[in-house]
């Protein structure tokens, strides 16, 4: 059947199989590969986007049940100025290892602090408590969020750098 | 967290933000799954549902009708092709595809390639097998039984279960030790199956060019080149016209070591159709039929004098091998580098002996960041110390402080044959037990124990000695492929270095480290030094990324690739500067004139110089690149003191991990950030196995844990926020003086937790369960009815 799905903030229209998974939509059909599937089960929160504006496990929503919806994916999450504070955060606090379960624990840091602008360590752990990551033993994550939230207002408001390399992010 | 100094790029060692960063937090990583090529197709496995059967009949003819179905593969195809059957990493076969019986519970039968990954899917259930049900092996205790069904009966003349014995140590002398010990405290203990789950499954994509003859597989795997030897081996092709790509990994930890049947049969089915195919395992699949990690019935015996003073350790195991011995190891070490069990301690003698079995499992048991079983060795003499502890009424941390080897003492020949490097066992153990606050601790356990107020409070202890950066080449290989890796060095014209490595990332950093190593070789920004790694046809042949030897051996490499550039670079300055090479002296990026520090080239002037029209000295050729093959001296030792403290609800059995305390010494840390990375997810990995993970298996021998649903791994609840610390103490024959870290953490922190638990349990009289500690497990340990946590057979 026919859908649209506005996904970063452009519609694509497509003739999908009803059973379709979103993940596989997004990956296979618009090849947005920065969603990653991870499980069968909803348990491992790789495959986490935005659907209008809650983060779900892709891997369990059908695409037809987006159509006429928005998704945001990591393809997403930098703004035109450059890179989100959630993106920097995780660069600067080595939130990261293998990269695979970032996607997802990024769209959640940036859905809970549009929603708690100053969470707490024991907010952010419960916040990505649905997604699992074997590398970095998550202590670096939430480092990372936090570092997020403390940058977001000041960040939001200024131009931000673009380059994450090993240059100066940002003070 | 400011950006100050220490988060830029240093010229050389230290903080830095990785580089590999900008892609993945941007979501333009790629993964296998990510490969999508004109023309592919999807191929999807058909998987046993039994542990052990006979396949009767097999008919595809309804999934082949399947209109969007190009081919189906059976046991049958493969048998015409030579291909039923491949060779393990430890001289065993293992079917690619069964032909006669299937021999575990997700057992590749067939598989399927069509249009899609949808398609393909459908099509295995058109597939039509006829078992007759076997009854299988599922307690590795029972596999030498006299009526124990036999596994392999495709060996010729295998009439058991058994695949090997080994030993190590001296057996007689270890016996005359305990003979005169004042005490022998023994305990049976299981390090039970567990999987290591990468984030990313296992997964292919192979296209074989009909017409070129030249076939590229993308693949998950921690040692490309081992793997395209491997392929030519298996499928008798040609290697130069294999070119195995590992691109982005997501995550690995022993788990994407080996060549499974899937990968066998994308390369078959690319073969058959003439288009690629790409094969990506789902979660069921990765966890029921890759390799899993440990299954290690062990039996220890720890003697000692009265005050506490460890005369030796002798222990028996049992290792589960499931149903092909497939683990992955250095030829020469059946049961892998075990025999490091007499952990950190200065005994006078001790003794192994394994024997390994075949099982209704599947095949692996190499895998995990385990160091080549590392981490039975150490869980089972930590352990095993604990319990003496217990028996002798001692403090652990006293008796460990009692009993480690002396700074003195190293380099230290080991009574099972290691020669340790280097370290400083007592420091690491009083700055962990500084940094917990020990004495504290204990007494607010006292006080806890006599008022009987909160939670039961565990403090648990572990010091570990691992054994990592296999080879050399003379002891260790795989299927005959000495452990070496080499390391190509190129500077550009321009100052611009690209380092060629045969070892890969799967989320260590490499393209951040290595780059560092050449800028604190050369002096120049690590930024100026490009890292290619992952593609046999672009990298020199290694033997990749496990066993924490990617620093030890391609460390080292890198080290020396890039001496060989800046001596190279040294007789180039000498031209320029008109002046002997022997005049010359080296300061971080430039060669000067000695004496007068004003008259210096700096690398990227040389390397201007050495692709110019500039007569070199006699013997000098143009160009500024190197190579180099570096074989490791020995292994390198990284040891640590960890402290785990628990609080343990005697009502639920629930056990939150309060804090944790790593002290690590892996020598010379060339990026810490990344350092305390690879600490951080050992540990967690520590707090799953120690409390949650677990492959157990019911009688039938049906997998229980074949889900993310049913095979917990830890979230960020159950983890901590970790607290670090580290000494120094260099690898005396590295270049660098580095040592592993990838799995420090993981080796030495489940007796961390798995003591801590117990010490809890401690006033209950409980002396000794065995992992995962859940819930139900310490409960019943609580009632003194201990659970084996690897079966649910009633």
């Amino acid at each position: 059947m026919e859908i649209t799905v506005t996904v970063n903030e452009q519609p694509y229209t497509r003739d999908v199989e009803p059973r379709l998974l979103l993940v596989h939509f997004l990956r296979d059909e618009l090849r947005l590969t920065g969603t990653h599937w991870g499980c069968d089960t909803s348990n491992c929160g790789a495959c986490v986007v935005w659907l209008d504006e809650v983060p779900v496990k892709s891997c369990t929503v059908l695409a037809v049940m987006a159509d006429g919806h928005r998704v945001r994916t990591v393809e997403g999450l930098a703004g035109p100025d450059g890179l989100d504070p959630v993106q920097q955060g995780f660069t600067e606090c080595h939130g990261l290892q293998c990269g695979f379960c970032t996607p997802g624990m990024m769209l959640t840091a940036r859905w809970l602090i549009d929603h708690n602008p100053d969470p707490s360590e024991a907010d952010i752990r419960e916040a990505i408590s649905g997604q699992l990551c074997r590398c970095t033993g998550y202590d670096n994550i939430v480092k990372s969020v936090r570092w997020a939230a403390e940058h977001d207002t000041a960040e939001a408001a200024a131009p931000r750098q673009a380059s994450v390399g090993s240059e100066e992010v940002s003070a | 967290m400011t950006t100050t100094e220490e988060t830029r790029a240093p010229i050389g060692f230290g903080r830095m933000h990785r580089k590999e960063d900008a892609r993945f937090v941007r979501g333009r990583g790629l993964y296998v799954d990510d490969v999508n090529l004109t023309g592919m197709l999807h191929g999807a496995v058909l998987r046993s549902p039994h542990a052990h059967a006979r396949i009767v009949s097999l008919d595809t003819s309804a999934a082949e009708a399947h209109p969007k179905v190009k081919a189906v593969i059976t046991g049958a195809t493969l048998e015409g092709l030579n291909l039923a059957w491949m060779p393990t990493l430890s001289g065993d076969v293992q079917a690619v595809l069964a032909t006669d019986k299937v021999r575990f519970q997700g057992q590749e039968v067939a598989f399927v390639v069509a249009d899609d990954r949808y398609a393909a899917r459908d099509a295995l259930e058109l597939i039509d097998v006829d078992y007759e049900v076997l009854p299988p092996v599922v307690d590795a205790t029972r596999a030498l039984a006299e009526d124990a069904p036999v596994i392999r009966d495709d060996l010729d003349g295998k009439r058991d279960n058994h695949i090997f014995d080994w030993e190590a140590g001296d057996a007689a002398r270890t016996d005359e030790v305990f003979a005169r010990a004042d005490v022998v405290s023994a305990q049976d203990i299981l390090y039970p199956r567990v999987h290591p789950a990468p984030m990313e499954t296992c997964g292919a994509v192979a296209d074989m060019d009909p017409v070129t003859g030249k076939l590229t597989v993308w693949t998950t795997t921690q040692a490309p080149h081992a793997h395209r030897t491997l392929y030519a081996l298996v499928a008798g092709l040609p290697e130069h016209k294999i070119r195995v790509i590992s691109p982005d990994i997501g995550g690995g930890f022993g788990n994407k070591v080996g060549i499974y049947p899937g990968y066998v049969c994308a390369v078959v089915g690319s073969i058959v159709t003439g288009k690629p195919v790409k094969w990506v395992e789902d979660r069921s699949e990765n966890l029921m039929s890759t390799s899993f990690a440990r299954d290690y019935h062990m039996h220890g015996e720890i003697a000692a004098t009265r005050e506490g003073r460890i005369l030796g350790v002798r222990v028996r195991v049992l290792a589960d091998h499931g149903a092909f011995n497939g683990t992955a190891q250095p030829t020469k070490f059946p049961a892998g580098f075990f025999s490091v069990f007499t952990g950190s301690y200065d005994l006078e003698a001790a003794h192994c002996a394994v024997t390994g079995v075949y099982t209704n499992k599947a095949p692996g048991g190499v895998a995990y960041a385990c160091s080549f079983r590392i981490t039975e060795a150490v869980y089972l003499v930590e352990r095993l110390v604990d319990v003496l502890a217990y028996d002798l009424g001692i403090d652990p941390a006293e008796l460990r402080m009692r009993n480690l080897l002396r700074p003195e003492q190293f380099p230290y020949l080991s009574k099972t044959g290691w020669e340790y490097d280097s370290g400083d066992y007592p420091k690491a153990l009083a700055m962990a037990m500084d940094l917990a606050g020990y004495p504290d601790l204990r007494a607010e356990q006292e006080r806890r124990r006599r008022t009987g107020e909160g939670p039961l409070t565990g403090i648990g202890v572990s010091f570990f000695t691992e054994a990592v950066g296999a080879g050399p080449r003379k002891h260790m290989d795989i299927l005959g492929l000495g452990m070496a890796d080499g390391a190509e060095l190129r500077v550009h014209p321009t100052g611009k270095a690209v380092l060629r490595l045969s070892c890969q990332s799967q989320g260590q950093g490499h393209e951040t480290t290595f780059a560092q190593i050449v800028a604190e070789e050369l002096g120049i920004p690590p930024d100026d030094v490009e890292v290619v790694h992952g593609d046999t046809d672009q990298t020199p042949f290694g033997l990749g990324t496990y066993g924490s030897r990617s620093t030890p051996v391609s460390g080292g490499a890198t080290a020396v690739v890039a001496r060989r550039v800046r001596e190279r670079a040294k007789l180039v300055a000498s031209a320029m500067l008109e002046v002997s090479p022997d005049d010359l002296e080296w300061e971080k990026g430039r060669w000067f004139v000695q004496g007068d520090p004003d008259a210096g080239k700096t690398i990227a002037e040389i390397a201007l110089a050495a692709h110019s029209d500039l007569e070199l000295p006699e013997g000098v050729e143009g160009h500024l690149d190197a190579t180099c093959v570096y074989n490791p001296p020995n292994l390198t030792y990284p040891f640590g003191a960890y402290i785990c403290v628990v609080d343990v609800d005697p009502d639920t059995g629930q056990v939150r991990v309060r804090t944790f305390v790593a002290v690590d010494d892996c020598g010379v840390r060339i990026n810490p950030m990344i350092v305390e990375g690879q600490v951080h997810g050992g540990l967690a990995e520590g707090v799953g196995m120690a409390l949650m993970q677990v492959m157990a298996f019911d009688e039938d021998g049906n997998h229980l844990g074949g889900s993310f649903m049913d095979y917990l791994v830890p979230t960020s609840m159950e983890c901590p926020s970790w607290e670090l610390g580290q000494t120094v103490t260099p690898s005396p024959h590295h270049p660098i003086g580095a040592k592993g870290i990838g799995e420090s953490a993981t080796v030495g922190s489940p007796a961390a937790v798995v003591n801590a638990v117990l010490d809890a349990l401690k006033p209950y009289g409980v002396r000794h369960a065995d992992m995962p500690l859940t819930p139900a497990a310490v409960w019943r340990a609580l009632q003194n009815r201990p659970i084996r946590p690897d079966l649910a057979i009633t």
